[in-house]
């Protein structure tokens, strides 16, 4: 019982300051929320081509999977990997790269933030 | 909910982890219950409610007999023996009480038989005038409805996505081109099979406007799970309009990028398999696309109808459904974008 009362009390405590360490330096990095950007990753269909740990939709292989990404040093090969690079990317990816296959999904600017947030959880 | 799963894989202790996860799964199961999407329990038309006042009627007549025995086993077992129970009188008594339980079991028996013929009878048959038809072809794995119009030019069809005028009774007339399908909508009916060579009956009707989600219910293969659909119950003007709107072959491409994608569409593999009424393309292996960024979800309900799920579905279907009839295409960048622009102009 006690380890019940003891779970229940973490997890009011997770949920109130984020579930890590990663989380609050993506939180810093981009000004986004991971766990709205996790949400996101499905509304905008980003599951339906990428495979991306921590979503369970996600294990497509049409584009690249995105696991480590936190750590690549490129973006799309085109880009350095900074948050204002990514959420560009996230963004508008033909403007990047006319050539990419990627399409321009209608990101709004804080729905970019929050998925490069969590995307940026991923180390 | 999927935050304290995870908590509970923490828990080193299996017992409590596992009193932990029994916690979390009820909790899960409460909170669905409630919510009304796709559930018996929160019934929008007269087939649904009859289902439904016929549920809680057993339920809760059952209970009661159910609280009556266990009360009088209790009381059986409490109860101290006396020196007049081999009396003949309390003989007689005992005798009285099993004749008229019993009794009284068969007429209860008999009372939910009728209750029960009597609330199937009220699902077979629409009640109300002015009924429409909809024919409903079950594929593996989605969902094709036709509303059949005496010009034939003037049919409609709407893959996975039915729409009903509120209040008016909607008679589905089913068939399936393939395997065993079911056609179920718990908020507005009870479930009625699609069977191969067969054309089976059933109707529904939608009281209030609204968003229903179906779902095939009987197991048809890899993906049964992802054969969904959704009922859009509107006020007849919108359904007309709706009607009107559908009936029209595709717009011509109004941009340069749509041109190209037309162009693709018609070069590409997708021209084999699917119609887009005011092109060439009018093959009827998988779903009709004439109208297909007017819809709520792509791939039965599988997807939201956005940019980004179409690309990915386009290129791999395979990923997202595995098993489904569509293939993998392998399209150039710029054609797969110029693709995207034209399928997200057929409104």
């Amino acid at each position: 019982m006690t380890r019940i009362t003891a779970a229940l009390i973490a997890f009011a405590f997770v949920s109130a300051c984020g579930p890590g360490r990663y989380a609050r330096e993506a939180r810093a990095m981009t000004g986004g929320d991971p766990v709205r950007g996790r949400t996101a990753v499905s509304t905008y269909g980003c599951d339906t081509c990428h495979t991306i740990p921590g979503i369970a939709t996600a294990n497509a292989t049409v584009g690249p999977p995105l696991m480590q990404i936190a750590r690549r040093t490129y973006l799309a090969g085109r880009l350095v990997n900074t948050p204002q690079n990514m959420t560009r990317w996230i963004r508008t990816p033909r403007e990047v790269d006319p050539q990419t296959a990627m399409p321009d999904t209608g990101v709004s600017v804080n729905d970019a933030r929050d998925i490069a947030a969590y995307l940026y959880t991923l180390r | 909910m999927i935050r304290l799963w995870c908590i509970s894989c923490t828990l080193d202790r299996p017992r409590t982890a596992m009193l932990f996860r029994l916690l979390v799964l009820i909790l899960a199961t409460s909170t669905t219950a409630c919510s009304g999407d796709q559930s018996v329990l929160n019934p929008q038309g007269p087939a649904a409610r009859s289902l439904f006042n016929l549920i809680w009627f057993f339920i809760g007549l059952c209970g009661v007999v159910y609280l009556l025995v266990i009360a009088a086993m209790c009381w059986a077992i409490m109860r101290r023996r006396h020196e007049t129970d081999d009396h003949p009188r309390t003989e007689r008594r005992l005798k009285f009480a099993v004749v008229s339980a019993t009794a009284l079991t068969a007429m209860i028996l008999v009372g939910l038989t009728m209750a029960s013929v009597i609330a199937g009878r009220g699902l077979i048959s629409p009640t109300g005038p002015g009924a429409i038809t909809v024919d409903v072809i079950g594929h593996q794995w989605w969902w094709e409805f036709q509303y059949r119009d005496v010009t034939p030019s003037d049919w409609v069809t709407s893959p996975n996505e039915l729409h009903i005028p509120v209040g008016v009774p909607v008679v589905i007339v089913a068939q399936s081109r393939d395997v065993i399908h079911s056609f179920w909508v718990p908020n507005l009916q009870g479930k009625r099979d699609l069977i191969p060579g067969q054309i089976t009956r059933t109707w529904i009707q939608a009281d209030e406007p609204g968003v229903y989600r179906g779902q095939c219910a009987e197991f048809c293969g890899y993906q049964h799970a992802h054969m969904a659909f959704v009922v859009v119950a509107e006020p007849m003007s919108q359904f007309l309009r709706w009607i009107q709107r559908q009936r029209l072959p595709s717009t011509d491409p109004a941009t340069e990028e749509e041109r190209r994608g037309r162009d693709v569409f018609l070069a590409s593999s997708c021209i084999l398999c699917h119609t887009i009424r005011g092109t060439p393309a009018g093959s009827h292996v998988g779903p009709e696309l004439t109208h297909v960024a007017s819809r709520m979800n792509i791939a039965a309900g599988t997807l939201p109808n956005t940019r980004g799920h179409l690309a990915g579905w386009v290129v791999n279907a395979q990923s997202m459904k595995p098993g489904t009839r569509m293939p993998p295409s392998t399209l150039r960048p710029d054609d797969l974008q110029d693709l995207l622009v034209y399928v997200r102009s057929l409104r």
